[in-house]
């Protein structure tokens, strides 16, 4: 058994510990163990997807006990699909943190940075539905830290209503799991799907409201429209890295739908249809509609990029609900495109506040950005990519997904919303473009050099205090670096877009064959286990034996 | 027994559910805590309720308690009381910092150009 699969979670939680615990002094030392620890897991992700590329499944069994009573972490092509996708992005995130110098602003960034990791990295993993839960609380956890790093009124507020929702959901997901238990009897996720299969449709209230309840839970993560409240205010508000790396949370609760209703529950199941084309279609339409109009509509341009996102997760979950196999494949090109596009629009807004001055994220006249035609240009790309417009990722994957819809009864829906939600994206990235970039040039009201103490409205804790006086210092270079990697990746994404588009359909072709999956989880031996005959004493003892996990491959 | 259970269950959630509607922080913590009590209740009960019963299975034990809720039910305990003290720290953080503990953010002063 190799255990290379387990290092994406162990490896950040070492990591971690030994940053709060032996080198918090030394930021230094942090920076450089935090980077190296990332850009490891960025090796190992590219191993362990290079290792499910062909197709294998690879299981690992938490201290070798076998499937349906241990935990067991599997890597397949959507695991490990998600793993890079996370390991890629992280490094460029930590770069611009210390380039910009987020990571000074408050403490212990870097620890629950790498606590986030794991978390993500385990919920990609995991085969168990309740160590799901518990990984989904790791990276929670660790985000609430992250969200008010560096502190300030609004942020703590926006704070304060982020975890309080993210309670709620962690209760639902709880509440969801107990169901699903009572009705089964297991909670590891290859073992339910034959358990649900086999229950009684006539007899399957108990089931179905643990679907829907489940539902809930990842569509609170995904943002799904009306559980999307948390979103813009924690997106715009929290510190720019730590958005660019929420990027990929919203992509968890995407994640746990396609892994979740593709497994567990799978499409055809007789007890739960309706849950996608009734329910969760015209949800993601309207999520669609109501981040684009959120766009035009925003006052400010890190709201803008927040509604942004949650309009990119209309669009990858109206595809995900879809659940055909190109459906499928769509949404994950849309949502590799989708987290680059995102965390550099994010990290840009970051730069965009920095250097305006007083007008800081409004979108009011302002004085021009010093430097401001390199930031002007990859907002521009990077808001070409997240519209939707040719040439970028962006484009593609809106076509994949207006392709794949073509099966669907609702196919006339998802265009017309699919396309004049892009309409109305463009109109309001323009508007903010050329608000901040161009206009800025011309005469008019200057609200950038009036006197900030006149103006509380647009006094804020994300400006930063010495960027509203006098010329600003030369910019520094690694934050753009970090910035330029990212839309790099972008136009990487679209260039290689056929070969990434063929491992995906690979990937979804996989996640509608699920028997592999679950034969290997269920069949796999581990640590036999012993007839207890002896009573408690003997039994306790030779389950904390190291010896008999070493032993029990041999069976 | 059941009937206990459930209606334990249900309260608790009912109270929970009012709670966390409140506008004020700290009984909406109130209300958080008394959802997580519920689920826990709830999830301990998720394994069927069965009096006097040994958890594990051994020679001559005719019935027995699953013991697998138990161990979820700890772990959901242990969570939600973590997860409790961040929100209070981060509560009272947001308190201290804005002089008021409304959940909602106040109604901001339009952000537009004067």
């Amino acid at each position: 058994m190799s255990h290379w699969i387990i290092t994406p979670v162990v490896l950040p939680a070492m990591l971690a510990a030994i940053l709060v615990l032996m080198v918090r002094e030394h930021i230094v030392v942090q920076r450089a163990l935090s980077m190296a620890g990332a850009l490891a897991l960025t090796v190992i992700s590219a191993g362990l997807f290079w290792q499910a590329s062909d197709g294998t499944i690879t299981l690992y069994q938490l201290g070798n006990w076998p499937a349906p009573f241990g935990i067991v972490l599997v890597a397949d092509r959507l695991s490990t699909l998600m793993l890079l996708l996370t390991t890629v992005l992280a490094p460029l995130v930590l770069l611009y943190a210390m380039g910009s110098g987020w990571d000074l602003r408050g403490r212990h960034f870097h620890p629950l940075f790498q606590f986030q990791l794991m978390g993500i990295l385990g919920a990609f993993l995991t085969g168990d539905a309740f160590n799901l839960f518990v990984f989904f609380e790791v990276l929670l956890i660790a985000s609430y830290g992250l969200m008010i790093h560096s502190g300030g009124r609004q942020r703590l507020r926006a704070g304060t209503q982020y975890v309080l929702y993210n309670l709620l959901g962690s209760t639902l997901f709880l509440f969801a799991l107990g169901t699903i238990y009572a009705q089964t009897g297991t909670l590891n996720m290859a073992d339910l799907a034959g358990r649900v299969a086999e229950l009684d449709p006539a007899a399957s209230a108990g089931i179905r409201v643990a679907a829907v309840l489940l539902l809930m839970v990842f569509a609170i993560k995904a943002a799904v429209l009306p559980l999307h409240f948390w979103l813009p205010d924690s997106y715009a508000h929290a510190p720019a890295p730590v958005a660019a790396l929420f990027a990929i949370m919203t992509k968890v609760g995407a994640y746990g739908i396609i892994r979740v209703y593709t497994l567990v529950f799978p499409p055809d199941l007789e007890i739960t249809q309706g849950l996608f084309d009734v329910w969760l279609m015209p949800a993601a339409l309207l999520t669609l509609a109501l981040g684009m109009i959120g766009v035009l509509g925003a006052a400010r341009i890190d709201r803008l990029v927040a509604f942004s996102v949650i309009g990119s997760m209309g669009l990858l979950l109206a595809s995900v609900s879809l659940f055909t196999p190109e459906g499928i494949a769509a949404a994950l090109y849309y949502a590799i495109h989708s987290t680059l596009a995102t965390a550099a629009l994010f990290l840009l807004v970051d730069q965009i506040r920095d250097g305006r001055g007083a007008a800081g994220p409004m979108l009011v006249h302002g004085r021009p950005i010093a430097g401001g035609a390199l930031i002007a240009g990859m907002f521009f790309v990077a808001a070409i990519a997240m519209t939707g417009l040719p040439p970028l990722s962006g484009f593609l994957g809106k076509l994949l997904i207006l392709d794949a819809a073509l099966t669907s009864p609702l196919v006339w829906w998802v265009w017309a919303v699919v396309l004049s939600g892009s309409l109305v994206a463009v109109v309001g990235f323009s508007r903010a473009g050329s608000l901040i970039f161009w206009k800025a040039h011309q005469e008019g009201p200057d609200i950038g050099e009036a006197d900030p103490q006149t103006e509380p409205e647009v006094e804020d804790e994300t400006v930063q205090p010495d960027s509203t006086k006098g010329p600003v210092a030369p910019r520094p270079v690694t934050p753009m670096v970090a910035i330029g990697g990212l839309i790099a990746l972008l136009v990487a994404l679209t260039v290689l877009a056929g070969p990434v588009n063929r491992a995906l359909t690979a990937t979804a072709a996989q996640l509608f064959a699920p028997a592999p999956y679950i034969e290997l989880v269920l069949t796999t031996p581990g640590k036999k286990i012993k007839d207890d005959t002896h009573g408690d004493e003997t039994s306790s003892h030779d389950t904390g034996a190291e010896v008999e996990a070493e032993t029990g491959e041999d069976h | 027994m059941e009937l206990l259970i459930a209606s334990a269950v249900g309260v608790l959630t009912a109270a929970g559910i009012y709670m966390v509607l409140r506008l004020r922080t700290f009984p909406v913590i109130i209300g958080t805590s008394l959802l997580s009590y519920a689920v826990n209740v709830f999830l301990f009960a998720s394994g069927r309720l069965a009096m006097d019963a040994p958890p594990v299975l051994r020679d001559g034990a005719e019935r027995y308690t699953d013991p697998l809720p138990q161990a979820l039910v700890l772990t959901a305990i242990v969570i939600s009381f973590g997860m409790t003290a961040v929100v209070v720290i981060i509560a009272l953080g947001s308190w201290l910092s804005a002089d008021d503990d409304l959940v909602d953010r106040p109604a901001e002063p339009r952000e537009t150009a004067q």
